[in-house]
């Protein structure tokens, strides 16, 4: 699929997934592709946490915008922001004419008696304000890392309840402007992340259902994260492989090396299986991003992830008709 | 070992175990696999877990879990309980126990905002949880109670739930609006109403009308559930509870651990254990710069390939624990327990006690 085209999709894009699969990672990820091709990206989290900010190797963000990664030549800049609730509820009473009142709301603590009275008020304030920055054109594209998928869901089936529970008032124009933004697949898509493992695999499929049937969103392309590179060669006996390339192992090395050699084939296997199983049950197209062996991801590890999409998505099937299988013999 | 109490003897000895962690580090697998060994150490335990996912109904062999615990039939020497906490009933059981009379706790249970708050008001979740492992303590039908708490950023959240609820409960924006207006007070609770209008503007009359109707109906309950909720926290901050700290090895999840962890220290608690999941194993003794170099003079050949695998594997052992050093320094005495990236997801019995088998080695 041509790479302008999947990027030029829909201006906002929802990355979503279970906490601990790299849903950041994968928003990074995403946000880099995008300016390395000049589509000048903005990443929104919505939670107070350093991971973001973090794999750019900067300091924390704050409701303000910060650059993340700069523009350099071809390549557009990066910038982020954290949008919470109180700061979303904050920035709409003041642009409703009640500054005067705000603070005190949230300073009274009224805004938890008001969130509960009104649930999903918090998110819409937030999908609020990201169709705010939609509208402005201050980005190409906008990606929200959303909260962790439970809450993911919750979070956008909010806006069809407050629908019903606030009938009136700028809070349902708000909910109504946000539901539109959601299920128009011209402005927005949702793109799911998983690990190619058991219960992400399995959360991920309900997420999905959930989403398109109950929400109606446009879902993008699933994104399989952490897959260990397929390595040739693993299954021959360290000796045998020794001796073919004419080199001597030290002292315990061939054990250790086999060892690690059935590790990874193992994983290997065990990944493919979940992989293909996410195949049967979700008939999507998938997104690989591999394993990078590092406990501490930085920029360097953005880019390479921004490439593996990049050839991901280059390697969809588009719109247009792929050209046809080549016959083997 | 090192100074600290082991975490077998802490499955022995404590009353109450509480797990917690971001999200996706295994804490509900750990609290069961805890429970389980409290079991196999004689002891009555019960797991209360607040993951929703079936999957731990499966492993532990029942049809499903609900409010109230269900025994795991198995061949140990103590027992094994487990229960899903359903927010929602143990509020209500809580609303039942302290209003004054049937015909409260109706207009309670009915009204609409109420009904919101276990769905929509953040902490309650965190409330109920501390409020059922109170019930189960208090109770004398277990000696050990595991609790798996929600995935929250904030450990306090947890720890300051019944507190920072029952203020919520006990709202001064209400207070103010019904106080009698006595001269003095009239300036305020001017105020106060025009705040409301305002509010109401925003979200619409009706929706607050709602609100201001239950803080009416739970008018005189504050008491009880203030009392209570001292009585939970005072629980929480005992010896007998103990704070199991459970992370994956990744800089990231680590950072969070570590935030948990001085959250905890500033409200005087201590992380009793340091769980790590997930880690990888370590290949042998060699280091992953001379791996790669040899990967790199037998690029191309089966050799190369396999020296690229232990170099990066090796690199992957080294890293994680450079990522969790300043952790690992930072919670001790407190014993580190590491869990190896299982294969397979732990689906039954067998597979939990398996799970303990790396918790508690012999």
């Amino acid at each position: 699929m041509d790479l302008g085209q999947f990027l030029h999709a829909s201006r906002v894009v929802i990355v979503a997934g279970k906490g601990g699969v790299g849903k950041t990672t994968v928003a990074a990820a995403l946000a880099r592709m995008a300016a390395r091709e000049g589509l000048s990206t903005l990443v929104v989290q919505v939670e107070q946490s350093s991971g973001l900010a973090r794999l750019f190797g900067r300091p924390p963000l704050s409701y303000a915008e910060s650059s993340l990664a700069p523009a350099a030549g071809t390549i557009a800049e990066v910038r982020g922001r954290t949008i919470t609730p109180d700061d979303a509820l904050l920035e709409y009473l003041e642009d409703h004419g009640l500054r005067r009142i705000s603070r005190r709301l949230v300073s009274t603590g009224a805004m938890d008696v008001v969130s509960t009275a009104a649930p999903g008020i918090k998110d819409i304030l937030i999908l609020g304000k990201v169709k705010a920055l939609e509208r402005s054109g201050s980005a190409d594209l906008i990606v929200l890392d959303a909260p962790a998928a439970g809450h993911a869901i919750t979070f956008l089936l909010s806006v069809r309840g407050l629908l019903d529970a606030v009938q009136v008032g700028p809070i349902n124009a708000q909910a109504r402007d946000v539901l539109e933004l959601l299920t128009d697949p011209a402005r927005c898509t949702v793109m799911l992340v998983t690990l190619p493992e058991e219960t992400p695999v399995n959360e991920l499929v309900e997420t999905a259902f959930t989403l398109e049937d109950r929400v109606g969103v446009s879902l993008g392309p699933v994104v399989v994260n952490g897959l260990y590179p397929a390595l040739s060669g693993l299954a021959t006996p360290p000796d045998e492989a020794a001796a073919q390339a004419g080199a001597q192992l030290r002292p315990g090395e061939a054990e250790a090396m086999a060892d690690a050699a059935a590790f990874r084939l193992r994983r290997h296997a065990l990944q493919e299986a979940q992989l293909a199983r996410l195949g049967e049950m979700l008939p999507m197209p998938q997104l690989h991003l591999p394993f990078l062996f590092s406990a501490d991801l930085g920029p360097s590890h953005v880019d390479v992830l921004a490439a593996a999409l990049r050839d991901g998505v280059s390697a969809l099937e588009g719109p247009a008709p792929a050209s046809p299988p080549t016959a083997t013999a | 070992m090192t100074g600290g109490t082991g975490l077998g003897d802490l499955v022995a000895s404590a009353a109450i175990l509480v797990c917690c962690g971001s999200g996706g580090v295994g804490k509900t697998t750990t609290a069961a696999a805890l429970a389980l060994e409290g079991a196999a150490r004689g002891r009555r335990s019960v797991v209360v877990t607040i993951d929703p996912a079936k999957r731990l109904a499966d492993t532990l062999g029942v049809a499903s879990l609900t409010n109230t615990p269900s025994r795991i039939e198995g061949d140990w020497p103590g027992e094994l309980w487990a229960m899903m906490l359903d927010t929602k009933s143990t509020f209500d059981d809580l609303v039942a126990q302290h209003s004054a009379d049937a015909d409260q706790a109706r207009r309670i249970l009915d009204n609409r905002f109420y009904r919101n708050i276990s769905s929509a008001l953040s902490g309650t979740q965190e409330y109920m949880a501390g409020e059922k492992l109170y019930e189960l303590h208090e109770e004398d039908a277990f000696d050990l109670v595991v609790v798996d708490t929600p995935p929250t950023r904030h450990a306090l959240d947890f720890v300051d739930a019944s507190r920072r609820l029952t203020n919520f409960l006990d709202h001064r924006l209400y207070r103010l609006l019904m106080s009698p207006t006595r001269a003095y007070l009239r300036a305020v609770n001017l105020a106060a109403q025009a705040f409301v209008r305002t509010v109401s503007k925003v979200v619409g009359g009706e929706v607050l009308d709602d609100a201001l109707a239950f803080f009416s109906a739970f008018e005189g309950m504050e008491g009880g559930f203030r009392d209570r909720a001292e009585r939970v926290q005072a629980l929480l901050g005992d010896d007998a509870t103990a704070f199991i700290l459970v992370t994956s090895p990744r800089a990231d999840t680590v950072a969070e651990a570590t935030f948990f962890a001085s959250k905890l220290e500033e409200s005087g608690i201590s992380v009793a254990s340091l769980i790590l999941n997930r880690m990888h194993p370590r290949f042998g003794t060699g280091r992953p710069e001379a791996d790669r170099a040899r990967a790199r003079t037998h690029a191309g050949t089966d050799l190369g390939s396999l020296y690229a695998n232990l170099g990066d594997l090796r690199a992957m052992a080294e890293g994680e624990e450079e990522a969790l050093s300043g952790l690992s320094a930072r919670v001790a005495p407190a014993p580190v327990v590491r869990v190896p990236f299982l294969a397979d997801d732990v689906h039954d019995l067998d597979s939990l006690a398996h799970i303990t088998t790396h918790l508690f080695p012999a």
